[in-house]
């Protein structure tokens, strides 16, 4: 059955990594969860890239098996603090991510 | 050695029941961070502190003066907020307080960050200057820089221990340093030293449940380090120690320090008991090349706003065209202000055009922002602004008596100077103390002594 990152995720947050940066834990209950949305190829470098107006490349999705768990960081379309940024601490980025359907 | 964090943030608070726990366990270093780069640059620029004052001296008032007493060891990372000159001398005020109250004898080493540009356009010179983001480093940016420091690491800490003070009072400071420092600097493993600070920088943000208001224990021995709280309601588990490990971190399995790079892909993480969780394992890989991060801000203007609300769904519809209208107006209007000297910009917060073509009742709260290069030309474009978006008279309008519901009374909000990052660098260094100016002084019974 096809459930949205939210509702499989026990732990979905955004944060400032320094002020050029924000990144994402992604934190599972179970191995199984995690590899299901991995092996789902929903979350992968062009979705966030494409969610999040950066290019591919510089989307860096690493998972961490310790805590069933994975690591999202892009670098910021606005410098924490600029004139365009409406995010300063970078904590409330996640909910792009929230939305999307694993199936 | 046992070493205590007091919290994640000096003025954020604790229970005083866990200091005194934290003061039973008879530790060897207590140690607490006092900035970060969290808050934007403003704190950096402006010189002040994000957190009150208050708070800071009741946090420091219950543990500095015991800590002085029993001869443990106290390490402040990160001064006032931001670490430059004038957060250290900000902190050091307070803390002459405290040591004048409680008529307190000890030795400190005040360790300042601050760079000067002139270091640093030598380095932008010699090619030493790496970028870490899209934030470009030119001549220009550090000629208008009106701060700049560098985070520092264990070195300078380690040698004001050496030296044999009490109380170490650090500008910008790495802060995994402030915790590395005494357990390197006796002996310990790097890597366990560093990556135990790291997880012990936010208080017991590792913790169930987690909070970076209270105090917490990091025990490293020779291949191992425990991780303790010293609350008791608190209990540190294997999911939390390791989540806390890749927090605000880019990669989970290497934290980046100026001594070299802590690889955790060996890390292993272990329940001790309901409480207590041992790690192992990780190691430091040291640098070829040293660096240190730079920090600097420059100004950018002075910022006024003005909140309002708007109800009436055909207005939300049209606040997008009724905002183009108006900068147009301002530049009809303000001629004598060129339309480099400000920036404005509006922000929406509620449902979205989609939402209300839709059907969705709601309202959305809009802020109209200015920044100018004087208060004079901010407050000019804002009141402008402002008056322009109440009475604007979009097509269709129904609600011609106003479009903006005001909650305040003067409407416009004058705000103080806005500032912006303009380095966030790697800095190459030959000697990591290159940026580090520590001067040294003492108290005898509350009097200072030279």
């Amino acid at each position: 059955m096809a459930r949205k990152l939210i509702d499989i995720a026990r732990i979905l947050r955004s944060k400032n990594a320094g002020p050029l940066y924000v990144t994402f834990d992604i934190m599972f209950d179970t191995r199984k969860e995690l590899e299901q949305v991995l092996s789902s190829d929903r979350v992968n470098q062009r979705v966030i890239a494409d969610l999040y107006g950066v290019n591919p490349e510089d989307v860096s999705i690493i998972p961490y098996m310790v805590v069933n768990a994975f690591k999202i960081t892009i670098p910021r379309n606005y410098i924490s603090g600029d004139l365009q940024d409406d995010d300063i601490y970078g904590c409330q980025q996640h909910l792009k991510l929230a939305n999307i359907v694993i199936p | 050695m046992k070493i205590i964090v007091l919290n994640g943030l000096l003025g954020y608070g604790y229970t005083e029941e866990a200091l005194e726990n934290a003061f039973l366990q008879n530790p060897d270093v207590i140690g607490v961070d006092a900035g970060s780069t969290d808050p934007g640059p403003y704190y950096l620029g402006s010189g002040t502190s994000f957190t009150d004052r208050n708070a800071v001296k009741r946090d420091l008032e219950l543990a500095l003066p015991r800590a002085v007493k029993n001869r443990i060891p106290f390490i402040i990372g990160t001064a006032g907020g931001a670490g430059a000159q004038e957060h250290v001398e900000w902190l050091c005020k307070i803390i002459d307080e405290i040591a004048v109250k409680e008529k307190l004898t000890y030795k400190f080493a005040t360790i300042y960050s601050d760079v000067s540009t002139e270091y640093v356009l030598d380095k932008l010179k010699n090619g030493k200057l790496k970028a870490m983001g899209r934030l470009e480093a030119t001549e220009q940016t550090i000629n208008q820089s009106n701060k700049i420091v560098a985070q520092l690491s264990i070195e300078p800490v380690i040698a004001a221990l050496d030296a044999g003070v009490d109380v170490v009072i650090c500008g910008r400071l790495c802060d995994t340093a402030i915790y590395a420092a005494p357990a390197i600097r006796a002996g310990y493993d790097p890597g366990l030293a560093f990556h135990m600070a790291k997880i012990m920088e936010c208080g017991s943000m590792c913790c169930e449940p987690l909070s970076a208001s209270d105090v917490l224990m990091g025990e490293i021995e020779d291949t191992e380090f425990t991780l303790t709280p010293m609350n008791p309601i608190r209990r540190c588990t294997i999911s939390r120690v390791a989540a806390h490990t890749m927090y605000e971190q880019v990669n989970p399995y290497y934290i980046y320090e100026p001594d070299g790079v802590i690889d955790l892909k060996n890390s292993w993480y272990e329940q001790l008991d309901e409480r207590r969780v041992r790690v192992s394992g990780s190691v430091l890989q040291p640098a070829v090349q040293k660096t240190l991060k730079l920090e600097g801000t420059r100004l950018v203007g002075y910022r006024t706003i003005s909140i309002a609300g708007i109800n009436d769904h055909n207005t939300i519809l049209h606040v997008d065209e009724m905002f183009l209208g108006v900068k147009e107006f301002i530049v009809k209007n303000l001629g004598d202000i060129a339309v480099e000297d400000y920036s404005i910009n509006l922000r929406k917060y509620g449902v979205t055009d989609q939402d209300v073509e839709n059907g969705c009742e709601g309202n959305i709260g809009i802020v109209i922002d200015v920044v100018g290069k004087t208060k004079e030309i901010s407050a000019a474009v804002c009141a402008v602004a402002r008056s322009r978006m109440l009475h604007y008279d979009y097509s269709g309008r129904k609600s011609t008596a106003g479009n903006l519901a005001f909650p305040y009374s003067p409407s416009d909000i004058k705000m103080s100077a806005v500032y912006a990052f303009s380095l966030y660098h790697l800095c190459e260094v030959d000697d990591t103390m290159e940026c580090a100016n520590i001067v040294y002084g003492g108290y005898c019974d509350g009097k200072k002594t030279d």
